[in-house]
């Protein structure tokens, strides 16, 4: 039988899901009209939305969805939301000609494709910036809300929000949440998916709301003098989903020590998968600490923290000299060699922070990590690669996945000696299927063999457009870019940005985060000539 | 009491032959031939037909039954039997089940299938090669009061430092009894100048610790604890249960299994053993894993030859201890004389269960020595006991020869019994019984 992929199938259900984008949308124009600035970023992109959104869906109107279908669908709407997402942006610099005047004409988010990458690195959840000033006077309230809101809808996901409150994604929705969301497989909380998304989606908005609330809780107790409720909500907003757009240009190092201690839990409980959590609700709390992988992340964590803090006391972590390309200047490193070397708790605190920040993805910043030693440098390079747990917000390529290729490496040395033993994986009390395990190698290989070529492209690519770029500062663009981190090192530090790079770099850093976020397989499976044929 | 037993198999027969002289005894079966020559070698009642039909229930007088038996080789028939029994009557239900997910059922609800007692036989199977795992020289291990005491059957190994010792000399520990000692077909309760020969078999009762102090004693070359290296032949379901309950004690057992998806089964369902594919007796493979330097070899394949073959091997790779899984009763004593140092027949373990279960006269906890040459009890002591209130060597006076009180326990604290011991009323006694005075001492503990 000749199987043809539907994608007007495909592509009515993406209609259906940027029609409604039009709803999320209106929270930052409400936020414009009570800041007083201009509604028309806002407004224009709900009708652009919408429009699109209904001619796609008019493709057909009963959609059914195969598994083939899935995946176009799924990678199909990550790309048409942050290309929709861009359009605020790209209002705000240039103004509606004839009608509405620019409201920010210096935005380095005026070109195309500086529009797209922020947009697409916010609902990837990557965090990575193109933004010349972070600033609330720079750029508008709603403007930088909309930044956020991206993150925290791309955080849960898209598609696992519209499974959830869709009712024609009752049928198809577990493909198509499985195509989306990180890790191998998803598991099944209830009997029918959308309560499954609800679920997820409940814990997810539970969560985002008390760390909002605590977050302001310590500036109405005096201990967060910054922390207003415009960056409580933001920062809520952005940990939640690992998301890591700050609205403070210095990120997490603008506030007191208090926030940032409060901000690591949240965001290990970002990396954690979701669906421990509902267990802990629903009557098993036990699950939480017993789960393998979450104990595996956890110690994963703890061990770096404990490697880079003690590097940062006795000062071995600290950079000796300013690097050339950095942000900051001479003084701003004797301020981080004063604060660090020989002080227990700000040298824990950073360390416990940007451990925990890069290994779930978030990507924020109690400090300036470029004024760190090469030797806790390399530390926090290895943690992005570590990612955060299967069914999470993080990106990377997932705990559980490093925990199976150790466990499974372990059993080849132990078959090795003994040909007749079987072994299988085990991963807590169940044990890992081998065709998951070819599953796990070929998708981290995938990974890496990706990470290593593009890190060559971009490398080049940047060397023809004339910026200079260390081989180390292009491993991490791409590390961060594809992992969904944000921040690398160099001139793409916590505190820098990705403005410098060229138009077509940005382009191809927009197309890793896409990857990067449907954990590749989805998308190129949607570029193979045997995708498409009957 | 009237005992109904449905299946005159191996399991049934030994049941309605350990009971017939107490009880009126039904047996149920649908092969003639069986039934038969039951009719003839047993004083029982017998019935031919099928124990799921209520009519042949009604034949055998379930109406007057105190006690149903189902005891044939097929699980379902036996859970059928059950519940039909309880449906139409007040007998008390015992089904025997081979498949462990049924127990487990079972002792989840304690009402299932309306069954009253459910025995497993592989399971069964399994722990009694388990408890002599362990315990060198040991042929079988029994618990009682709570596992603070412990019988075991040794069999005195050649060249043991004990040979030719009484067993005033051989008993160096405070808290251990000599019961019995077993030669040939005779048997002679211990007494201090008892000597000790080589292949002797010796019963002694004490706690855990003397035990395996005096099992270290015969056995000085095989050291005891929790190091054993184990490997069990045989993924059966008993093979299992065996790797299993020693990866639940601590051990690492090797579990040798033939059957690739089979293997796989296991090794997921196991995550304390390790487990290998291939065919057991394939010499290259043996030596290759240094089976030979286990301490312990357990033969748990399907066929009794395989597990006689199986066992030769192993010893002659230099395996400390075999045991072998015999489903033919009749081979065990041979396979033991060719070779194997314990021979466990699932069918005799259940029908030791099930008889030890009906056995009324109060015992808490029956162990069967030797297929019926003796036993070992278990009994409260009570207000009108023989023991209660008087030294031991005044009761023992008004008992037939070959009791033996083997170990006292009051609350948590271990007595070893002496002449001059005064038994309590709640005391705990473990008594070696000879066969021959069961009948007549077991109603006066």
């Amino acid at each position: 039988m000749a199987i043809r992929v539907d994608y007007r199938a495909s592509l009515s259900l993406v209609g259906t899901v940027l029609k409604y984008l039009a709803v999320p949308l209106s929270i930052p124009l409400v936020v414009a009209v009570a800041y007083g600035e201009s509604v028309a970023p806002f407004l224009v992109t709900m009708l652009v939305t919408v429009a699109v959104g209904g001619g796609l869906e008019w493709l057909r109107p009963d959609p059914d969805l195969g598994a083939r279908e899935g995946f176009l669908m799924v990678a199909a709407t990550w790309l048409a939301v942050s290309l929709i997402g861009a359009l605020p942006y790209l209002i705000e610099a240039h103004g509606l000609p004839g009608l509405v005047p620019a409201t920010a004409p210096d935005s380095t988010l005026a070109t195309p494709a500086n529009a797209v990458f922020e947009s697409m690195s916010g609902f990837t959840t990557t965090g990575a910036t193109v933004l010349g000033s972070i600033s609330l006077d720079a750029h508008g309230h709603g403007i930088m809300l909309w930044r956020q809101l991206s993150q925290w809808l791309g955080g849960m996901g898209i598609v696992v929000l519209a499974v959830a409150i869709l009712p024609e994604l009752s049928v198809g929705g577990a493909q198509l949440m499985d195509a989306e969301a990180p890790g191998p497989g998803i598991e099944k909380l209830t009997p029918r998916i959308a309560e499954t998304a609800r679920a997820l989606w409940g814990a997810y908005l539970g969560f985002t709301v008390l760390e909002i609330l605590l977050l302001y809780g310590l500036h109405l107790g005096g201990m967060a003098p910054n922390m207003d409720v415009y960056n409580a909500v933001a920062h809520g907003l952005t940990t939640m989903p690992t998301g890591g757009f700050s609205p403070e240009a210095r990120s997490i190092e603008a506030f007191s020590a208090a926030v940032q201690w409060l901000i690591i839990p949240f965001m290990i409980a970002a990396g954690t998968n979701f669906a421990l959590f509902w267990h802990a609700l629903t009557g098993d709390p036990k699950r939480l600490p017993r789960d393998t992988e979450f104990r595996f992340y956890v110690g994963a964590m703890a061990v770096l923290t404990g490697l880079v803090a003690a590097l940062l006391f006795v000062g071995n972590g600290v950079a000796t000299f300013v690097p050339p390309g950095t942000t900051f200047d001479a003084g701003y490193l004797a301020g981080v060699r004063a604060t660090l070397i020989g002080n227990v708790e700000p040298a824990l605190r950073h360390a416990a922070f940007q451990v925990v920040s890069l290994v779930t993805t978030t990507g924020y910043a109690s400090i300036d990590f470029n004024a760190w030693g090469p030797s806790a440098q390399y530390l926090l390079l290895f943690a992005m690669f570590i990612g955060g747990s299967a069914g999470s917000t993080g990106g990377g390529i997932k705990v559980v996945r490093w925990y199976v290729i150790l466990k499974s490496i372990r059993r080849e040395l132990f078959t090795t000696a003994h040909p007749e033993a079987v072994r299988p994986v085990r991963l807590g009390g169940r044990t890992v299927d081998e065709r998951a395990i070819r599953g796990i190698y070929a998708f981290t290989l995938l990974y890496l063999v990706m990470f290593f070529v593009a890190s060559g492209l971009l490398f080049l690519n940047t060397g023809r457009s004339g910026l200079s770029l260390s081989v180390l500062e292009a491993m991490s663009a791409v590390a961060a870019t594809l992992g969904n981190v944000g921040p690398g090192f160099g001139l793409v530090g916590p505190m820098g940005s990705y403005l410098d790079f060229s138009a077509t770099s940005k382009l191809f850093m927009v197309a890793l985060m896409w990857l990067g976020r449907l954990e590749i397989l989805p998308v190129l499976v949607c570029l193979t000539p045997e995708y498409w044929r009957q | 009491m009237r005992v109904i037993i449905v299946g005159a198999g191996q399991v049934g027969s030994s049941i309605a032959a350990d009971l017939a002289d107490a009880h009126d005894i039904v047996v149920v079966d649908q092969d003639g031939d069986r039934v038969e020559e039951l009719t003839y070698s047993l004083d029982v009642l017998t019935v031919q037909g099928d124990g799921t039909s209520l009519s042949t229930l009604d034949e055998a007088g379930i109406d007057e039954a105190d006690m149903v038996i189902a005891s044939t080789d097929d699980d379902e028939t036996n859970i059928v039997v059950c519940a039909t029994a309880r449906a139409v009557s007040d007998a008390f239900t015992v089904a025997r089940v081979k498949n462990t997910e049924y127990l487990r059922t079972w002792e989840r609800s304690e009402r299932a299938f309306g069954i009253d007692f459910m025995v497993c036989t592989n399971l069964l199977a399994a722990e009694s090669i388990v408890r002599v795992v362990g315990i060198p020289a040991a042929r079988d291990v029994d618990s009682f009061a709570g596992g603070r005491v412990q019988m075991a059957e040794f069999e005195i190994p050649p060249g043991s430092p004990v040979t030719d010792q009484t067993v005033a000399e051989a008993d160096r520990f405070e808290q251990l009894t000599f019961a019995a000692i077993l030669r040939d077909d005779e048997l002679e309760i211990a007494r201090g100048d008892s000597i000790l020969h080589e292949r002797d078999r010796v019963v002694v009762i004490g706690n855990p610790r003397s035990v395996r102090g005096f099992a270290t004693t015969i056995a000085p070359e095989e050291p005891p604890g929790t190091a054993e290296e184990v490997v069990v032949i045989g993924g059966s379901e008993i093979g299992y249960h065996v790797a299993r309950l020693l990866g639940d004690r601590g051990f690492k057992p090797r579990l040798i299994e033939q059957n690739g998806e089979r293997a796989r089964q296991l090794a997921e369902d196991l995550p304390n053993a390790v487990v290998m594919e291939n065919d057991a007796t394939d010499m290259d493979f043996l030596e290759r894993e240094h089976v030979g330097d286990a301490d312990f070899l357990v033969a748990a394949l399907d066929s009794d030859e395989k597990n006689l073959l199986v066992s030769l091997l192993a010893r002659r790779l230099g395996v400390d201890r075999t045991v072998a899984v015999i489903d033919t009763s009749e081979y065990v004593e041979l396979f033991e004389t060719v070779g194997v140092d314990v021979g466990v027949n699932p069918r005799e373990v259940v029908a030791e269960e099930i008889t030890r279960f009906t056995r009324d006269g109060g015992a808490e906890n029956v162990a069967i020595i030797e297929s019926d040459r003796a036993e070992v009890l278990e009994v409260e002591v009570d207000a009108e006991s023989v023991l209660v209130d008087r030294p031991i060597h005044e009761s023992v006076a008004d008992l037939p020869a070959g009791v033996v009180i083997g170990a006292i326990t009051r609350g948590d604290e271990f007595i070893t019994p002496r002449g001059d011991t005064v038994l309590e009323r709640g005391d705990h006694v473990v008594v070696f019984l000879d066969e021959c005075v069961v009948d007549d001492v077991t109603p006066k503990l």
